[in-house]
Protein backbone atom coordinates (compact mmCIF):
# COMPACT_ATOMS: atom_id res chain seq x y z
CA UNK A 1 0.00 0.00 0.00
CA UNK A 2 1.19 3.32 -0.88
CA UNK A 3 1.26 5.28 2.05
CA UNK A 4 3.49 8.94 0.72
CA UNK A 5 -0.37 10.57 -0.42
CA UNK A 6 -0.18 10.77 3.44
CA UNK A 7 1.87 13.59 3.54
CA UNK A 8 -1.12 15.79 1.73
CA UNK A 9 -2.94 15.36 5.48
CA UNK A 10 0.13 16.15 7.14
CA UNK A 11 0.54 19.13 4.96
CA UNK A 12 -3.05 20.37 6.37
CA UNK A 13 -1.72 19.46 10.04
CA UNK A 14 1.22 21.50 10.10
CA UNK A 15 -0.58 24.58 7.96
CA UNK A 16 -3.06 24.59 10.77
CA UNK A 17 -0.81 24.91 13.52
CA UNK A 18 1.56 27.40 11.30
CA UNK A 19 -1.80 29.43 10.41
CA UNK A 20 -0.97 29.10 6.83
CA UNK A 21 -3.58 30.64 4.16
CA UNK A 22 -5.86 27.72 3.93
CA UNK A 23 -6.40 28.28 0.40
CA UNK A 24 -2.46 27.88 -0.32
CA UNK A 25 -2.71 24.90 2.17
CA UNK A 26 -5.43 23.48 0.38
CA UNK A 27 -3.59 23.75 -2.82
CA UNK A 28 0.10 22.38 -1.44
CA UNK A 29 -1.66 19.34 0.24
CA UNK A 30 -4.13 18.40 -3.20
CA UNK A 31 -0.63 18.39 -5.19
CA UNK A 32 1.31 16.47 -2.85
CA UNK A 33 -1.01 14.02 -2.58
CA UNK A 34 -1.37 13.65 -6.29
CA UNK A 35 1.83 13.76 -6.97
CA UNK A 36 2.89 11.17 -4.25
CA UNK A 37 -0.45 8.97 -5.42
CA UNK A 38 1.65 9.09 -9.35
CA UNK A 39 -0.77 11.63 -10.68
CA UNK A 40 0.55 13.65 -13.79
CA UNK A 41 0.67 17.71 -13.67
CA UNK A 42 -1.89 17.42 -16.52
CA UNK A 43 -4.30 14.82 -14.62
CA UNK A 44 -3.99 17.05 -11.65
CA UNK A 45 -5.25 20.46 -13.57
CA UNK A 46 -8.13 18.08 -15.16
CA UNK A 47 -9.36 17.27 -11.51
CA UNK A 48 -9.03 20.72 -10.26
CA UNK A 49 -10.77 21.78 -13.41
CA UNK A 50 -13.68 19.25 -13.18
CA UNK A 51 -13.96 19.03 -9.66
CA UNK A 52 -14.41 22.86 -9.69
CA UNK A 53 -16.73 23.68 -12.05
CA UNK A 54 -18.99 20.72 -10.71
CA UNK A 55 -19.03 22.48 -7.28
CA UNK A 56 -19.58 26.42 -8.47
CA UNK A 57 -23.09 26.38 -6.64
CA UNK A 58 -21.06 26.05 -3.08
CA UNK A 59 -20.55 29.73 -4.02
CA UNK A 60 -24.01 31.04 -5.77
CA UNK A 61 -24.76 32.87 -1.78
CA UNK A 62 -22.86 35.60 -3.93
CA UNK A 63 -26.21 36.40 -5.40
CA UNK A 64 -27.86 37.69 -2.22
CA UNK A 65 -25.12 39.93 -1.92
CA UNK A 66 -26.62 42.89 -4.13
CA UNK A 67 -29.87 42.14 -2.41
CA UNK A 68 -28.35 43.48 0.90
CA UNK A 69 -26.24 45.79 -0.55
CA UNK A 70 -29.61 48.02 -1.85
CA UNK A 71 -31.65 47.27 1.20
CA UNK A 72 -28.65 47.75 3.56
CA UNK A 73 -28.23 51.78 1.58
CA UNK A 74 -32.12 52.10 2.32
CA UNK A 75 -31.88 51.42 6.28
CA UNK A 76 -32.62 47.54 6.31
CA UNK A 77 -30.58 47.22 9.79
CA UNK A 78 -31.38 50.00 11.13
CA UNK A 79 -35.48 49.18 10.32
CA UNK A 80 -34.98 45.86 12.40
CA UNK A 81 -32.74 47.66 15.40
CA UNK A 82 -36.23 49.93 15.94
CA UNK A 83 -38.43 47.13 14.87
CA UNK A 84 -37.14 45.49 17.46
CA UNK A 85 -36.60 48.21 20.37
CA UNK A 86 -40.98 47.94 20.56
CA UNK A 87 -41.07 44.71 21.66
CA UNK A 88 -39.58 44.98 24.95
CA UNK A 89 -40.24 41.48 25.59
CA UNK A 90 -38.22 39.74 23.07
CA UNK A 91 -34.80 40.53 25.17
CA UNK A 92 -30.93 38.93 23.40
CA UNK A 93 -31.94 35.18 25.20
CA UNK A 94 -35.64 34.94 24.09
CA UNK A 95 -34.83 35.95 20.48
CA UNK A 96 -31.61 33.72 20.28
CA UNK A 97 -33.40 30.92 21.99
CA UNK A 98 -36.75 31.27 19.46
CA UNK A 99 -34.08 31.24 16.67
CA UNK A 100 -32.56 28.12 17.38
CA UNK A 101 -35.68 26.55 18.18
CA UNK A 102 -37.39 27.46 14.81
CA UNK A 103 -34.06 27.01 13.15
CA UNK A 104 -33.60 23.56 14.09
CA UNK A 105 -37.56 22.75 13.21
CA UNK A 106 -37.42 24.19 9.97
CA UNK A 107 -34.29 22.68 9.03
CA UNK A 108 -35.66 19.67 10.53
CA UNK A 109 -38.54 19.41 7.39
CA UNK A 110 -36.54 20.27 4.83
CA UNK A 111 -36.83 24.14 5.07
CA UNK A 112 -32.93 24.65 5.34
CA UNK A 113 -32.71 27.34 3.15
CA UNK A 114 -35.62 29.66 5.10
CA UNK A 115 -32.27 31.03 7.19
CA UNK A 116 -28.56 31.61 6.78
CA UNK A 117 -25.98 33.79 7.35
CA UNK A 118 -26.23 35.75 4.39
CA UNK A 119 -29.46 35.56 4.67
CA UNK A 120 -30.81 36.12 7.41
CA UNK A 121 -28.20 36.11 10.27
CA UNK A 122 -26.60 39.68 8.59
CA UNK A 123 -29.67 41.76 7.42
CA UNK A 124 -31.95 40.65 10.37
CA UNK A 125 -30.83 38.13 13.15
CA UNK A 126 -27.55 40.31 14.10
CA UNK A 127 -29.16 43.75 14.00
CA UNK A 128 -32.29 42.60 16.02
CA UNK A 129 -30.00 41.14 18.75
CA UNK A 130 -27.89 44.24 19.28
CA UNK A 131 -30.88 46.46 19.26
CA UNK A 132 -32.45 44.67 21.92
CA UNK A 133 -29.23 44.52 23.98
CA UNK A 134 -29.25 48.27 23.28
CA UNK A 135 -33.07 48.22 24.57
CA UNK A 136 -32.27 46.44 27.71
CA UNK A 137 -28.36 48.11 28.90
CA UNK A 138 -28.03 51.20 26.93
CA UNK A 139 -25.20 51.59 24.31
CA UNK A 140 -22.57 48.93 23.88
CA UNK A 141 -19.50 48.71 22.77
CA UNK A 142 -17.66 47.19 20.35
CA UNK A 143 -16.12 44.63 22.33
CA UNK A 144 -20.00 43.18 23.46
CA UNK A 145 -20.97 43.65 19.84
CA UNK A 146 -18.70 41.35 17.91
CA UNK A 147 -19.81 38.74 20.53
CA UNK A 148 -23.30 39.44 19.79
CA UNK A 149 -22.63 39.03 16.37
CA UNK A 150 -20.18 35.92 16.46
CA UNK A 151 -22.91 34.33 18.53
CA UNK A 152 -25.69 34.87 16.30
CA UNK A 153 -23.96 33.84 13.78
CA UNK A 154 -23.27 30.40 15.85
CA UNK A 155 -26.92 30.33 16.37
CA UNK A 156 -27.34 29.83 12.68
CA UNK A 157 -24.99 27.12 12.68
CA UNK A 158 -26.01 24.79 15.64
CA UNK A 159 -29.81 25.20 14.72
CA UNK A 160 -28.82 24.38 10.95
CA UNK A 161 -26.49 21.15 11.84
CA UNK A 162 -28.54 19.52 14.19
CA UNK A 163 -31.89 20.13 12.87
CA UNK A 164 -31.33 18.83 8.80
CA UNK A 165 -29.88 15.85 9.96
CA UNK A 166 -33.62 14.49 11.08
CA UNK A 167 -34.85 15.47 7.65
CA UNK A 168 -35.16 12.07 5.29
CA UNK A 169 -33.93 13.51 1.66
CA UNK A 170 -31.45 15.54 3.83
CA UNK A 171 -28.21 14.79 1.74
CA UNK A 172 -25.87 13.46 4.50
CA UNK A 173 -28.70 10.97 5.61
CA UNK A 174 -29.03 9.76 1.72
CA UNK A 175 -25.39 9.74 1.60
CA UNK A 176 -25.50 7.06 4.89
CA UNK A 177 -28.03 5.30 3.26
CA UNK A 178 -26.16 5.14 0.05
CA UNK A 179 -22.79 4.17 1.75
CA UNK A 180 -24.52 1.32 3.59
CA UNK A 181 -26.43 0.09 0.67
CA UNK A 182 -23.28 -0.64 -1.35
CA UNK A 183 -21.66 -2.60 1.50
CA UNK A 184 -24.90 -5.03 1.92
CA UNK A 185 -27.17 -3.47 4.10
CA UNK A 186 -30.43 -2.09 2.87
CA UNK A 187 -31.90 0.80 5.98
CA UNK A 188 -35.04 3.34 5.24
CA UNK A 189 -33.56 6.97 5.30
CA UNK A 190 -36.56 7.02 7.55
CA UNK A 191 -34.30 4.33 10.26
CA UNK A 192 -31.13 6.64 9.97
CA UNK A 193 -32.70 10.21 10.21
CA UNK A 194 -34.70 8.92 13.39
CA UNK A 195 -31.40 8.71 15.18
CA UNK A 196 -30.65 12.31 15.06
CA UNK A 197 -33.28 13.58 17.19
CA UNK A 198 -31.13 12.69 20.53
CA UNK A 199 -28.35 15.01 19.43
CA UNK A 200 -30.43 17.36 18.12
CA UNK A 201 -32.35 17.96 21.39
CA UNK A 202 -28.89 17.44 23.37
CA UNK A 203 -27.34 20.39 21.26
CA UNK A 204 -30.45 22.13 21.88
CA UNK A 205 -29.99 22.03 25.63
CA UNK A 206 -26.04 22.86 25.41
CA UNK A 207 -26.56 25.84 23.21
CA UNK A 208 -29.77 27.67 24.73
CA UNK A 209 -27.96 27.11 28.16
CA UNK A 210 -25.02 28.92 26.50
CA UNK A 211 -27.54 31.96 25.28
CA UNK A 212 -28.84 32.14 28.68
CA UNK A 213 -25.56 32.20 30.37
CA UNK A 214 -24.74 34.87 27.99
CA UNK A 215 -28.14 37.24 28.37
CA UNK A 216 -27.31 36.85 32.09
CA UNK A 217 -23.63 38.33 32.17
CA UNK A 218 -24.33 40.96 29.18
CA UNK A 219 -25.41 43.91 31.41
CA UNK A 220 -21.96 43.88 33.35
CA UNK A 221 -19.85 42.97 30.44
CA UNK A 222 -21.62 46.29 28.73
CA UNK A 223 -20.89 48.16 31.83
CA UNK A 224 -17.27 46.86 31.94
CA UNK A 225 -16.40 47.84 28.30
CA UNK A 226 -18.02 51.08 28.81
CA UNK A 227 -16.43 52.14 31.59
CA UNK A 228 -13.18 51.22 29.88
CA UNK A 229 -13.58 53.55 27.52
CA UNK A 230 -12.59 57.32 28.35
CA UNK A 231 -15.74 59.47 29.11
CA UNK A 232 -16.72 62.65 27.37
CA UNK A 233 -14.16 65.64 27.58
CA UNK B 1 -36.22 25.28 -19.26
CA UNK B 2 -35.08 26.69 -15.95
CA UNK B 3 -31.17 25.32 -15.10
CA UNK B 4 -28.21 25.92 -13.06
CA UNK B 5 -26.40 27.72 -16.30
CA UNK B 6 -28.66 30.19 -16.69
CA UNK B 7 -27.62 31.20 -12.89
CA UNK B 8 -24.01 30.74 -13.03
CA UNK B 9 -24.48 33.07 -16.48
CA UNK B 10 -26.14 35.75 -13.77
CA UNK B 11 -23.50 34.94 -11.39
CA UNK B 12 -20.55 35.50 -13.46
CA UNK B 13 -21.92 38.81 -15.35
CA UNK B 14 -22.03 40.03 -11.65
CA UNK B 15 -18.80 39.23 -10.51
CA UNK B 16 -17.25 40.61 -14.17
CA UNK B 17 -19.29 43.86 -13.29
CA UNK B 18 -17.76 44.10 -9.64
CA UNK B 19 -14.40 43.22 -10.87
CA UNK B 20 -14.68 46.45 -12.95
CA UNK B 21 -15.73 48.24 -10.21
CA UNK B 22 -13.05 46.99 -8.13
CA UNK B 23 -10.25 47.97 -11.53
CA UNK B 24 -11.53 51.42 -10.76
CA UNK B 25 -11.05 51.40 -7.05
CA UNK B 26 -8.36 53.89 -6.60
CA UNK B 27 -8.76 53.31 -2.57
CA UNK B 28 -7.27 49.74 -2.45
CA UNK B 29 -3.97 49.35 -2.71
CA UNK B 30 -4.04 46.14 -4.97
CA UNK B 31 -7.17 47.21 -7.13
CA UNK B 32 -5.64 44.94 -10.16
CA UNK B 33 -4.98 41.53 -8.17
CA UNK B 34 -8.48 42.21 -6.24
CA UNK B 35 -10.60 42.76 -9.74
CA UNK B 36 -7.83 39.91 -11.73
CA UNK B 37 -9.11 37.79 -8.67
CA UNK B 38 -13.01 38.69 -8.93
CA UNK B 39 -12.67 38.52 -12.94
CA UNK B 40 -11.50 34.95 -13.36
CA UNK B 41 -13.54 33.75 -10.65
CA UNK B 42 -16.67 35.46 -13.26
CA UNK B 43 -15.46 33.56 -15.87
CA UNK B 44 -15.12 30.39 -14.39
CA UNK B 45 -19.03 30.68 -13.82
CA UNK B 46 -19.54 31.98 -17.61
CA UNK B 47 -17.41 29.56 -19.36
CA UNK B 48 -16.85 27.14 -17.00
CA UNK B 49 -18.83 24.14 -19.54
CA UNK B 50 -16.54 24.99 -22.03
CA UNK B 51 -13.11 26.02 -21.48
CA UNK B 52 -11.40 22.24 -21.40
CA UNK B 53 -11.12 20.77 -18.27
CA UNK B 54 -7.67 20.96 -17.65
CA UNK B 55 -7.66 24.77 -18.78
CA UNK B 56 -9.98 25.48 -16.23
CA UNK B 57 -7.66 23.67 -13.86
CA UNK B 58 -4.83 26.24 -14.51
CA UNK B 59 -7.22 28.62 -13.95
CA UNK B 60 -8.33 27.62 -10.72
CA UNK B 61 -4.78 27.28 -9.54
CA UNK B 62 -4.06 31.02 -10.68
CA UNK B 63 -7.38 32.13 -8.65
CA UNK B 64 -5.84 30.25 -6.06
CA UNK B 65 -2.28 31.85 -5.88
CA UNK B 66 -3.89 35.03 -6.42
CA UNK B 67 -5.88 34.88 -3.12
CA UNK B 68 -3.25 33.11 -0.93
CA UNK B 69 -0.30 35.21 -2.49
CA UNK B 70 -1.91 38.29 -0.46
CA UNK B 71 -3.37 39.98 -3.90
CA UNK B 72 -6.70 41.06 -2.28
CA UNK B 73 -7.75 43.73 -0.20
CA UNK B 74 -10.62 45.99 0.86
CA UNK B 75 -10.87 49.52 -0.83
CA UNK B 76 -13.26 52.58 -0.78
CA UNK B 77 -16.83 51.95 -1.28
CA UNK B 78 -19.46 54.82 -1.86
CA UNK B 79 -21.21 54.76 1.67
CA UNK B 80 -24.60 56.52 2.60
CA UNK B 81 -24.71 58.06 5.88
CA UNK B 82 -25.83 56.82 9.39
CA UNK B 83 -28.30 59.65 9.18
CA UNK B 84 -29.68 59.57 5.55
CA UNK B 85 -30.10 55.52 6.38
CA UNK B 86 -32.16 56.25 9.17
CA UNK B 87 -34.56 58.89 7.40
CA UNK B 88 -35.26 56.30 4.95
CA UNK B 89 -35.67 53.40 6.90
CA UNK B 90 -38.46 55.78 8.58
CA UNK B 91 -40.00 56.42 5.36
CA UNK B 92 -40.26 52.60 4.08
CA UNK B 93 -40.82 50.85 7.35
CA UNK B 94 -41.61 47.32 7.15
CA UNK B 95 -41.44 47.33 3.92
CA UNK B 96 -37.79 46.99 4.19
CA UNK B 97 -37.86 43.34 5.17
CA UNK B 98 -40.28 41.82 2.39
CA UNK B 99 -37.10 41.12 -0.60
CA UNK B 100 -35.19 39.98 2.52
CA UNK B 101 -38.21 37.69 3.18
CA UNK B 102 -38.57 36.94 -0.80
CA UNK B 103 -34.97 35.36 -1.00
CA UNK B 104 -35.44 32.34 1.75
CA UNK B 105 -39.48 31.87 1.06
CA UNK B 106 -39.24 31.96 -3.26
CA UNK B 107 -36.27 29.72 -2.85
CA UNK B 108 -38.73 27.36 -0.67
CA UNK B 109 -41.41 27.50 -3.02
CA UNK B 110 -39.42 27.25 -6.10
CA UNK B 111 -37.73 23.93 -4.36
CA UNK B 112 -41.20 22.00 -3.31
CA UNK B 113 -43.34 23.79 -5.96
CA UNK B 114 -41.76 25.26 -9.56
CA UNK B 115 -40.40 21.60 -9.05
CA UNK B 116 -43.41 20.32 -10.89
CA UNK B 117 -44.62 23.32 -12.66
CA UNK B 118 -44.40 22.67 -16.55
CA UNK B 119 -45.20 24.84 -19.28
CA UNK B 120 -46.42 23.35 -22.57
CA UNK B 121 -45.10 20.13 -21.51
CA UNK B 122 -41.58 21.42 -20.80
CA UNK B 123 -40.36 21.47 -16.87
CA UNK B 124 -40.02 24.95 -15.39
CA UNK B 125 -36.79 24.26 -13.57
CA UNK B 126 -34.67 21.09 -13.92
CA UNK B 127 -35.20 18.39 -11.80
CA UNK B 128 -31.09 18.61 -10.57
CA UNK B 129 -30.26 21.16 -8.27
CA UNK B 130 -33.98 22.85 -7.39
CA UNK B 131 -32.58 24.90 -4.25
CA UNK B 132 -29.66 26.74 -5.96
CA UNK B 133 -31.98 27.27 -9.10
CA UNK B 134 -34.38 28.74 -7.33
CA UNK B 135 -31.82 30.78 -4.66
CA UNK B 136 -30.42 32.34 -7.95
CA UNK B 137 -33.87 32.77 -9.19
CA UNK B 138 -35.52 34.29 -5.63
CA UNK B 139 -32.58 36.40 -5.42
CA UNK B 140 -32.77 38.00 -8.90
CA UNK B 141 -36.46 38.64 -8.09
CA UNK B 142 -35.60 40.10 -4.82
CA UNK B 143 -33.08 42.52 -6.57
CA UNK B 144 -35.66 43.54 -8.97
CA UNK B 145 -38.55 44.43 -6.15
CA UNK B 146 -35.73 45.78 -3.61
CA UNK B 147 -34.42 48.23 -6.54
CA UNK B 148 -37.97 49.43 -7.81
CA UNK B 149 -38.70 49.87 -3.94
CA UNK B 150 -35.86 51.69 -2.59
CA UNK B 151 -35.10 53.71 -6.14
CA UNK B 152 -31.21 52.73 -5.30
CA UNK B 153 -28.97 52.44 -8.28
CA UNK B 154 -28.14 49.18 -9.59
CA UNK B 155 -23.91 50.58 -9.81
CA UNK B 156 -24.44 51.64 -5.97
CA UNK B 157 -26.15 48.21 -4.68
CA UNK B 158 -23.25 46.47 -6.37
CA UNK B 159 -21.19 48.45 -4.67
CA UNK B 160 -22.25 48.03 -1.44
CA UNK B 161 -22.21 44.06 -2.48
CA UNK B 162 -18.70 44.29 -3.39
CA UNK B 163 -17.65 45.40 -0.05
CA UNK B 164 -18.98 42.77 1.44
CA UNK B 165 -17.30 40.55 -1.16
CA UNK B 166 -14.04 41.89 -0.71
CA UNK B 167 -14.14 41.13 2.76
CA UNK B 168 -15.20 37.57 2.25
CA UNK B 169 -12.17 37.52 -0.09
CA UNK B 170 -10.43 34.19 -0.32
CA UNK B 171 -13.24 32.56 1.85
CA UNK B 172 -15.45 32.62 -1.36
CA UNK B 173 -13.24 30.12 -3.28
CA UNK B 174 -12.39 27.59 -0.39
CA UNK B 175 -15.71 25.19 -0.43
CA UNK B 176 -14.65 24.72 -4.10
CA UNK B 177 -11.14 23.83 -3.13
CA UNK B 178 -12.12 21.62 -0.67
CA UNK B 179 -14.22 19.97 -3.12
CA UNK B 180 -11.37 19.58 -5.32
CA UNK B 181 -9.10 18.40 -2.75
CA UNK B 182 -11.51 15.79 -1.42
CA UNK B 183 -11.92 14.33 -5.28
CA UNK B 184 -7.81 14.02 -5.23
CA UNK B 185 -7.48 12.48 -1.99
CA UNK B 186 -10.59 9.82 -2.77
CA UNK B 187 -8.04 9.24 -6.24
CA UNK B 188 -4.86 9.25 -4.19
CA UNK B 189 -6.95 6.31 -1.71
CA UNK B 190 -6.01 8.29 1.48
CA UNK B 191 -9.34 6.94 3.35
CA UNK B 192 -8.13 3.18 2.82
CA UNK B 193 -4.29 4.12 3.76
CA UNK B 194 -5.71 6.31 6.61
CA UNK B 195 -8.04 3.42 7.79
CA UNK B 196 -5.70 0.51 7.59
CA UNK B 197 -3.10 2.90 10.20
CA UNK B 198 -6.08 3.45 12.43
CA UNK B 199 -7.12 -0.40 12.32
CA UNK B 200 -3.70 -1.57 12.75
CA UNK B 201 -2.26 1.19 15.47
CA UNK B 202 -5.50 0.91 17.97
CA UNK B 203 -6.94 -1.61 20.06
CA UNK B 204 -9.88 -1.74 18.32
CA UNK B 205 -11.01 -5.20 19.89
CA UNK B 206 -12.38 -3.06 22.39
CA UNK B 207 -15.59 -1.72 21.12
CA UNK B 208 -15.46 1.37 23.38
CA UNK B 209 -12.05 2.07 21.84
CA UNK B 210 -13.37 1.67 18.18
CA UNK B 211 -16.24 4.12 18.98
CA UNK B 212 -13.56 6.37 20.03
CA UNK B 213 -11.85 6.07 16.86
CA UNK B 214 -14.90 6.26 15.08
CA UNK B 215 -16.05 9.64 16.82
CA UNK B 216 -12.84 11.16 17.43
CA UNK B 217 -11.62 10.19 13.76
CA UNK B 218 -14.91 11.80 12.34
CA UNK B 219 -14.40 15.18 14.06
CA UNK B 220 -10.88 15.38 13.03
CA UNK B 221 -11.55 14.65 9.52
CA UNK B 222 -14.14 16.81 9.08
CA UNK B 223 -12.32 19.72 10.42
CA UNK B 224 -8.62 18.74 8.07
CA UNK B 225 -11.86 18.79 5.25
CA UNK B 226 -14.14 21.47 6.19
CA UNK B 227 -17.03 19.22 6.32
CA UNK B 228 -18.47 15.71 7.98
CA UNK B 229 -19.52 14.85 4.14
CA UNK B 230 -16.40 13.67 3.12
CA UNK B 231 -15.01 12.36 6.19
CA UNK B 232 -18.07 10.11 6.67
CA UNK B 233 -17.45 7.37 3.86
CA UNK B 234 -13.61 7.23 4.80
CA UNK B 235 -14.19 6.36 8.73
CA UNK B 236 -17.36 4.29 8.53
CA UNK B 237 -16.08 2.03 5.44
CA UNK B 238 -12.63 1.91 7.17
CA UNK B 239 -13.53 1.20 10.84
CA UNK B 240 -17.16 1.64 11.57
CA UNK B 241 -18.50 -1.39 8.88
CA UNK B 242 -15.55 -3.87 9.35
CA UNK B 243 -14.87 -3.31 13.38
CA UNK B 244 -17.76 -1.99 15.12
CA UNK B 245 -21.24 -3.64 12.74
CA UNK B 246 -19.11 -6.78 11.83
CA UNK B 247 -16.81 -7.59 14.97
CA UNK B 248 -19.07 -5.72 17.80
CA UNK B 249 -22.71 -6.08 16.01
CA UNK B 250 -23.44 -2.45 16.52
CA UNK B 251 -26.84 -1.37 15.12
CA UNK B 252 -26.02 0.16 12.08
CA UNK B 253 -28.57 3.11 11.48
CA UNK B 254 -27.96 4.61 14.93
CA UNK B 255 -23.75 4.33 14.23
CA UNK B 256 -24.38 6.34 11.09
CA UNK B 257 -26.61 9.14 12.38
CA UNK B 258 -24.42 9.73 15.41
CA UNK B 259 -21.12 9.25 13.45
CA UNK B 260 -22.21 12.18 11.12
CA UNK B 261 -23.34 14.61 14.00
CA UNK B 262 -20.14 13.66 15.94
CA UNK B 263 -18.38 15.10 12.74
CA UNK B 264 -20.53 18.15 12.78
CA UNK B 265 -19.17 18.77 15.89
CA UNK B 266 -15.59 19.02 13.89
CA UNK B 267 -17.01 21.17 11.49
CA UNK B 268 -18.36 24.11 13.82
CA UNK B 269 -14.63 24.31 15.11
CA UNK B 270 -12.32 24.69 12.00
CA UNK B 271 -11.41 27.73 9.63
CA UNK B 272 -11.78 24.95 6.64
CA UNK B 273 -15.76 25.29 7.12
CA UNK B 274 -15.19 28.20 5.33
CA UNK B 275 -18.86 29.17 4.14
CA UNK B 276 -20.28 28.57 7.86
CA UNK B 277 -17.48 29.97 10.18
CA UNK B 278 -15.29 32.26 7.79
CA UNK B 279 -17.31 34.12 5.86
CA UNK B 280 -20.21 34.99 8.71
CA UNK B 281 -17.40 36.44 10.54
CA UNK B 282 -16.59 38.84 7.42
CA UNK B 283 -19.96 39.46 6.28
CA UNK B 284 -20.57 40.65 9.95
CA UNK B 285 -17.41 42.63 10.00
CA UNK B 286 -16.02 41.00 12.82
CA UNK B 287 -12.43 41.84 13.60
CA UNK B 288 -11.30 38.26 14.80
CA UNK B 289 -11.99 36.50 11.30
CA UNK B 290 -12.23 32.84 14.03
CA UNK B 291 -14.98 34.77 16.12
CA UNK B 292 -17.41 32.39 15.42
CA UNK B 293 -15.32 29.36 15.42
CA UNK B 294 -14.86 30.83 19.39
CA UNK B 295 -18.35 31.42 20.04
CA UNK B 296 -18.90 27.62 18.84
CA UNK B 297 -16.25 25.77 20.84
CA UNK B 298 -18.02 25.18 23.95
CA UNK B 299 -21.28 23.89 22.14
CA UNK B 300 -19.05 21.88 20.15
CA UNK B 301 -17.07 19.93 22.91
CA UNK B 302 -19.58 19.19 25.22
CA UNK B 303 -22.11 17.97 21.82
CA UNK B 304 -19.20 15.80 20.73
CA UNK B 305 -19.31 13.93 24.24
CA UNK B 306 -22.79 13.70 24.73
CA UNK B 307 -22.79 12.27 21.01
CA UNK B 308 -19.85 9.63 21.78
CA UNK B 309 -21.82 8.69 25.01
CA UNK B 310 -24.88 8.41 23.07
CA UNK B 311 -22.76 6.60 20.51
CA UNK B 312 -21.63 3.52 22.67
CA UNK B 313 -25.09 3.76 24.56
CA UNK B 314 -27.42 3.07 21.36
CA UNK B 315 -25.88 1.07 18.85
CA UNK B 316 -25.32 -1.96 21.59
CA UNK B 317 -29.10 -1.33 23.08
Amino acid sequence: MNYWPLLGVLIIVIGFMQRWNPVLVVILAGATAGVAAGMSPAQLLTETGEGFTKNRYLAIFILTLPVLGALERSGLREQAQRWISSKKTLTVGRLLTVYLAVRQMTSALGLMSLGGQAQTVRPLLAPMVEGSAQTEHGAIGPRVREHLRAFSAATDNVGLFFGEDIFIAFGAVLLMQGIYADNGIALEPMEIALWGIPTAIAAFLIHSFRIRRLARKLGQAVRQENSEMPGPC
Amino acid sequence: MLTLNHIYVVAGIYLLYTARQGWRDRGNPKRMTTAAFWGLLGITFLFGDFIPAIYMGALVIVIGLLAAGGGLSTGSYPVVSQQAREEKAALLKGRLFIPALIIPVFTLLGTVVLKHVTISGHALIGSENTTVISLGLACIIAFVYALAMTRVKIADAIQSARSILDAIGWAAILPLLLAVLGGIFNKAGIGNVLAEVLTTALPLQYPWVAVLAYGLGMVTFAMIMGNAFAAFPVLTIGIALPVLVQQHGANPAPLAALGMLTGYCGTLMTPMAANYNIVPAALLELVNKNAVIRAQVMTALPLMACNLVLMYWLIFL
